[in-house]
Formats: C-alpha cells, sequence, structure tokens
C-alpha cells in the first residue's frame, strides 16, 4: 500500500489542497456567467483555478480567457465525449487531472471551480471531484422546476437561481421557487440572482468566500 | 519449402577521396538489381530483367561513411510480380555521422497474385541526415493488389526513432477507413536533419495536414510525411507539398 | 492469482479512467463521411484492431510480462513511441495512459505501476499502463493483450454508436464478431514487436484536432 504515498493527491481527506467546488446546472442557465463572476469577485483575495467541461469544443473555456476575469492559463478545458455527466460523476479521471495540473503548476490554490458541461436536473458532481457544489437553475425555464426536484435542485450545497432579471418576461413568481425550494432542499441554501445585473454575483461569492474559509481551517496543514 | 529464383545482392559504400569529396568505395550488384553511377555521389538503381518475381530473394546494402553524402533513385518503378512463392526485398543500411543519405526510387507497384516481403533496417549516428521515400502502389491501372508485407525500422544512435508495417492486399483490412480508406497507393517519407539532432527541442514542431497528407513529427529527431492517394501521381503530388514543409 | 475479474474490469468501458471521451478517431471519420452506419464501421473497427490494435496488445502483453524497473519502462515507452507518428494520436495515448495510471494505482496499488508514474511522469502510451495495471490486478500477459485489444476497437464503437444513433446490438454485434484472437501473439523482442501502421488513422487524428466542433478529445 506504500506505493500511493509519494503522491499526495491521492490523500482522500483534501489536506494541503484547494477546496473544489463544482458549479453545475441545466444548458443555459447561466454556469459560465457565475464562473466569471466568481472570479471577478473572489480573484482579488483567493487563487483560483477554472475548468470547464465543454460539449462542444472549448466555447466556454475561450469565453472567459476573453472575459478577461483570470490569467488564461489557470483556465483549463475538459472534453466529455457526448456525455458531460458521465464526465463529472462516473467518471471523473479527466476532470482531475486537470484539476490537479493546475494545482501542479500554479499550486498552492485556493479554489478550483469546475464547470460541467449544461445537462439534466438529474447531473450532479461526484465526491471524488467536488468538495462543494451549487447548482444553477433560472427562472426561464418556469417557476416549477424547483418543485420538480431532482439530485442537483435537493442535494447541492448551495442552489442558484439566477436571471431574476427575466422573471417578469416569462411570468415566472419567484416567491413559489423560493418556497418549493425551501421545501425539497431541508433548510440548505438558495439564493437569487441576475448576474446581467450584479456582474459579481455578490451574494454567491460571499457563500463561496465562507466556505473556503472553513475549508482552509479544516484542511491547512498545520492540522497534519 | 519456395526454391529461390534469384538470389541477389547489392551493396554500395561511400568514403572520402583525397580532397574531402565523396567517392563510391563499392558498389557490387548482380541482375536484377543493378547500380549505376549518374553523378558524384549519385547513383541509380536499374531494373534489369523483370522482377522482383515470386521466389526472388535480393538484398542491398548501403553504408554512407562519416561526411559523405550519397544519394539513390532509380530509373522506373519495380513492378512485383508473382512466381513461385514469396518474393523478398532485404534493404540494410547505415548512415554514419556528418553523412547524408537520400533514398527517393520510384513506386513498388504490387502486380495481381504477387506476394512481396520487405524489409528495410536503417541505422543513424547521432547526427546522420536522411530522406528515405517509400511510394507502394496498389496493383496496376485498374488491378486487385497481390499481398505485401513491408516493415521499417529507423533507429537512431540505437534508440528507436520509427517502426512501421504495412499489409497491403488484405481484404479485411484494405478497403478499412482507419487504414487506407478508398486510397490506392500509400506514401511516407522519413526526413532527419542534422539540427534535429542537435536541438531536439529547438522549436516544437507542428504537424500538419491537408487532403490526404500530413507532416507528423516524430517523437524522436524526425519527421515522418504520410500520404494516401488515388494514384502514384497523386501520391507524389502530396508527399512533394508534405517533404517541401519540412525541408522549404 | 486468477487475473479474470481484473480482465473484466479493465476492458469494462465503465472504468473510470477517461476513456469515455475518446473515440479513436471514429468521431472524425463520421465527421468526413467515411463512417455513416454499420458496415464502414465494421470495417474501420476490423482495421483499427489489425494496426493499432495489434501493437496495443504487443506493448500491453510485453509491459504486463516486464519485471518492474524504471528503465524498463522508459524503453518500453520509446517503443510504443516509435510506432505511433502521429503527434495528435502519441498525445491521446499518453493522456489516456496517465488517467489509467493514476486510477489503477488507487485500485491496485503496486510497486510497478508507481515506478511507471515516475518513469513516465506525463503518462505512459495507454497499452503500456494497461499491461503494468494488468500485472498488479493478476492478469496474465495474455489477459492484458486482450484488454489491449478489445479496448481499441470498443471507445469507437461506442463514439460512432453515440454520433451516429447506430443501433447498439448491431453495433455489439459486430463488435462480437471482431477476430481479437488474431492479433494477439506472445512477445519477447521488444524491437521486434508489430508496428502496424494505419495512414488513415493518422490522418484521422490530426485532423480531429483541427476541428472547430468535436465532443470527442480524440
Ligand atoms: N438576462 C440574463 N441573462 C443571463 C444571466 N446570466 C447569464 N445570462 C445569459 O444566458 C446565456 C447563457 O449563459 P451561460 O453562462 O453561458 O450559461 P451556461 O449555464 O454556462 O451554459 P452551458 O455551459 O452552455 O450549459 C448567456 O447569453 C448569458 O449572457 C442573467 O442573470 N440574466
Ligand atoms: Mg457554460
Amino acid at each position: 500500500m506504500s506505493a500511493n504515498h509519494d503522491d499526495h493527491h491521492d490523500a482522500p481527506d483534501g489536506h494541503g489542497r484547494a477546496l473544489r467546488l463544482g458549479i453545475g446546472g441545466p444548458v443555459g442557465s447561466g454556469k459560465t456567467a457565475l464562473t466569471a463572476a466568481l472570479c471577478r469577485s473572489l480573484g482579488p483575495s483567493l487563487r483560483l483555478g477554472v475548468v470547464t467541461n465543454d460539449i462542444y469544443t472549448t466555447e466556454d473555456a475561450d469565453f472567459l480567457r476573453r472575459a478577461g476575469v483570470i490569467d488564461p492559463d489557470r483556465i483549463m478545458a475538459v472534453q466529455t465525449g457526448c456525455c458531460p455527466h458521465t464526465a463529472i460523476r462516473d467518471d471523473i479521471a479527466a476532470n482531475i487531472d486537470a484539476v490537479e495540473t493546475l494545482e501542479e503548476r500554479f499550486g498552492p490554490l485556493d479554489l478550483v471551480i469546475v464547470e460541467s458541461g449544461g445537462d439534466n436536473l438529474t447531473a450532479t458532481f461526484s465526491r471524488g471531484l467536488a468538495d462543494r457544489q451549487i447548482f444553477v437553475l433560472d427562472v426561464s425555464g418556469g417557476d416549477k422546476v424547483p418543485r420538480k426536484g431532482g439530485p442537483g435542485v435537493t442535494s447541492a450545497d448551495l442552489l442558484v437561481v439566477n436571471k431574476t432579471d427575466l422573471a417578469p418576461m416569462v411570468g415566472a413568481d419567484l416567491t413559489v421557487m423560493s418556497r418549493d425550494a425551501a421545501a425539497v432542499r431541508e433548510g440548505k441554501p438558495v439564493l437569487f440572482t441576475s448576474i446581467r445585473e450584479d456582474r459579481g454575483a455578490h451574494s454567491v461569492a460571499e457563500w463561496v468566500a465562507g466556505i473556503v474559509e472553513s475549508w482552509r481551517h479544516q484542511h491547512s496543514h498545520s492540522h497534519l | 519449402m519456395t526454391k529461390a529464383l534469384v538470389r541477389a545482392r547489392a551493396i554500395l559504400r561511400t568514403g572520402l577521396d583525397d580532397r574531402g569529396l565523396t567517392r563510391i568505395e563499392t558498389m557490387r550488384s548482380d541482375p536484377p538489381i543493378t547500380l549505376r553511377q549518374t553523378a558524384p555521389g549519385e547513383i541509380h538503381l536499374v531494373s534489369t530483367g523483370a522482377g522482383p518475381l515470386g521466389g526472388d530473394r535480393l538484398r542491398l546494402d548501403v553504408e554512407v561513411a562519416e561526411g559523405t553524402s550519397l544519394t539513390v533513385r532509380s530509373i522506373a518503378s519495380t513492378l512485383v510480380l508473382p512466381g513461385t512463392g514469396r518474393s523478398l526485398m532485404e534493404i540494410h543500411v547505415y548512415v554514419a555521422s556528418g553523412a547524408t543519405l537520400v533514398f527517393a526510387p520510384e513506386p513498388t507497384v504490387l502486380a495481381a497474385g504477387c506476394d512481396h516481403r520487405m524489409t528495410t533496417s536503417i541505422e543513424l549516428a547521432r547526427d546522420a541526415s536522411l530522406f528515405w521515400r517509400e511510394e507502394i502502389v496498389f496493383g496496376r491501372h485498374g488491378e486487385r493488389p497481390g499481398r505485401c508485407h513491408s516493415r521499417f525500422d529507423a533507429t537512431v544512435d540505437g534508440h528507436p526513432l520509427l517502426r512501421q508495417e504495412f499489409v497491403v492486399g488484405d481484404p479485411e483490412t484494405d478497403a478499412s477507413p482507419a487504414v487506407f480508406g478508398t486510397a490506392r497507393c500509400v506514401g511516407s517519407t522519413l526526413i532527419t536533419t542534422e539540427t534535429a539532432a542537435e536541438e531536439p527541442k529547438s522549436e516544437p514542431r507542428e504537424a500538419e495536414v491537408a487532403e490526404g497528407v500530413a507532416v507528423l513529427p516524430l517523437a524522436g529527431p524526425g519527421t515522418l510525411v504520410s500520404a494516401l492517394a488515388a494514384d502514384a501521381v497523386e501520391l507524389r503530388h502530396r508527399l512533394s507539398w508534405g517533404e517541401s514543409r519540412v525541408l522549404p | 492469482m486468477d487475473g479474470l475479474p481484473g480482465l473484466l474490469l479493465l476492458a469494462d468501458s465503465r472504468l473510470p479512467a477517461g476513456g469515455h471521451a475518446h473515440s479513436g478517431g471514429a468521431e472524425e471519420a463520421c465527421r468526413i463521411g467515411a463512417i455513416s452506419g454499420p458496415e464502414d464501421l465494421a470495417r474501420f473497427l476490423r482495421g483499427r484492431l489489425a494496426t493499432a490494435g495489434r501493437v496495443a496488445a504487443a506493448l500491453a502483453w510485453s509491459a504486463c510480462a516486464a519485471a518492474d524497473a524504471e528503465s524498463a519502462w522508459r524503453l518500453l515507452d520509446a517503443e510504443a513511441d516509435a510506432r505511433i507518428a502521429s503527434p495528435a494520436q502519441r498525445l491521446a495515448s499518453r493522456t489516456q495512459g496517465r488517467l489509467l495510471v493514476r486510477t489503477a494505482k488507487r485500485i491496485w496499488p503496486s510497486a510497478a505501476l508507481a515506478a511507471l508514474a515516475r518513469a513516465v511522469p506525463d503518462g505512459a502510451h495507454h497499452p503500456i499502463a494497461l499491461g503494468v495495471a494488468a500485472q498488479a490486478a493478476g492478469c496474465t500477459p495474455h489477459q492484458a493483450a486482450m484488454a489491449a485489444a478489445y479496448t481499441s476497437v470498443t471507445g469507437a464503437a461506442t463514439a460512432a454508436v453515440r454520433l451516429l444513433g447506430l443501433d447498439p446490438v448491431t453495433v455489439h454485434r459486430v463488435l462480437a464478431e471482431l477476430p481479437y484472437d488474431s492479433v494477439i501473439a506472445e512477445q519477447h523482442d521488444w524491437s521486434a514487436l508489430p508496428a502496424h501502421a494505419a495512414p488513415a488513422l493518422d490522418l484521422l487524428a490530426e485532423q480531429h484536432l483541427r476541428t472547430e466542433v468535436r465532443l470527442f478529445v480524440s
């Protein structure tokens, strides 16, 4: 069993490495917009890395690079061969490889964000890949979506309902969404955002800063 | 089992003359291979008689001495014909330090019913230069090819550079979109240059692709131009394009 | 030790080692129309097995049979390099090898896998990683070669099912009829290992890398 000891990345408890935050959710809900917003808000205070899981090409990675919110080298794109959920749940090898490459190249890092490819309501991150996860919905799918549940909505550490600016246009009732989400999430937090209006997604950034802080506390080397 | 019809051996060796120029030190050959010097440091392979025929066993040894350069071409393409049993063409090459070999004969054409085996082994010294072109045409016009199995091994300073085998004439794989697709000829040119050996990591060499041809920087100090084509003219055209990308 | 469970796990497409994102040239072949139905796919897979599959099987056999030494792994890795002319294919092979070693180290901890990771830090070629993983899992060299031959075609087959919407049962029948045994042989001399080239696969791999819209890594 000693063969593993030279490889600290195999340490299952996460000592001495960055918090890995998964951002999942349906196609177009605003995952990349949120990733960019978090880089904007947290970039000045935290050492960041980003992994994107694009369905086609490297669209999301390119968007983030162009957005200029983070050193382009700190963004890695993973291709998922028709199956975005496989890459974050069943076979996470390529994502782990990308995260570890970022940590090796730019480490130590505080936070590595892994954006999943847009998928359905059942897609969640494996615990082998993400320590915490955010599920991003938008209001345009209708206010029924939180009620429908699914592992992403019910079990994510944070549920973000994005594009609140569009609510009046699509006739989505935010109080209904809030009530239904609270019911299926047993008290876990829900935040409403409009990244169009708040380009730093400040409420979400604050939540992320909080979990990074407690992760650091629990997993710093001094606790070994 | 198969009776050898012809056993022919050709030997070609260069050396330096008093003025430091390349001269042909040894040039020996038997029919059906004949070697003919056409210019200083340039030899042509001349086919005398048909062949190789099934059962023939031909061998060519080439040694390019330190600091010399040699070019080997041929007058016409080689037509491999059926006979009794398998024909064999074996080539052994050594290119010494600071030496250059250009080997660019006309294509090998596999006539219907042939059963041919080709092996080429090339040893390169660290700073030897090589230009080695090989073209195989699957049958004369409109003809189904016989069988051919070729193996090519090149090493640099004892380290493997390129090892490639081609099997032609196996209906299982010939028309495979993974192997030759709809092509009727396959060709490749291996190019190593002194500079490649000296500065293996100088600048990252990029692969290039165009219709039916790729320029492939190898893991070791060399580049392979690999092409597929419908006929020998198109094949040569594609290879030449790739070669020009490596040696402008 | 009976290596059969190890063989089944290593050959399973659910092995979490990143294989699902590689199409082995099939995505590009579908894009350019070289594969459009089950017959083309069958020809593609036969050719792939007889060339890349044969070479992979020989490398996996050799890796599984080898005694552990970093110098040996580097030597065998260089033999693999000399057999893969296309940089795109070398990259895909090394990426898959690196992911497989990382996964296998945790499933079957072994000194040989650790030594392989040290000897070739960017990732050993996939068939070598597979052979050493098979060794760690208690497989015979023949089983390692079988896993390599089999996985040389299954990724491409699955990709074609997804991309073209082919009937998965038809495609599995094609897989069932492939002559895996014909590409597996006992190996001793590493320099003489099979080196069957597939020029079309080289072209597909390089074109694929330069194609704007693609779902698979290779
Ligand atoms: N009106 C409005 N549009 C938004 C908001 N956030 C993002 N968008 C837009 O929604 C579209 C999709 O956003 P992305 O961030 O690319 O969504 P995604 O979830 O990353 O999409 P995929 O990765 O393709 O699944 C883009 O055109 C964004 O500009 C918002 O708060 N309000
Ligand atoms: Mg996105």
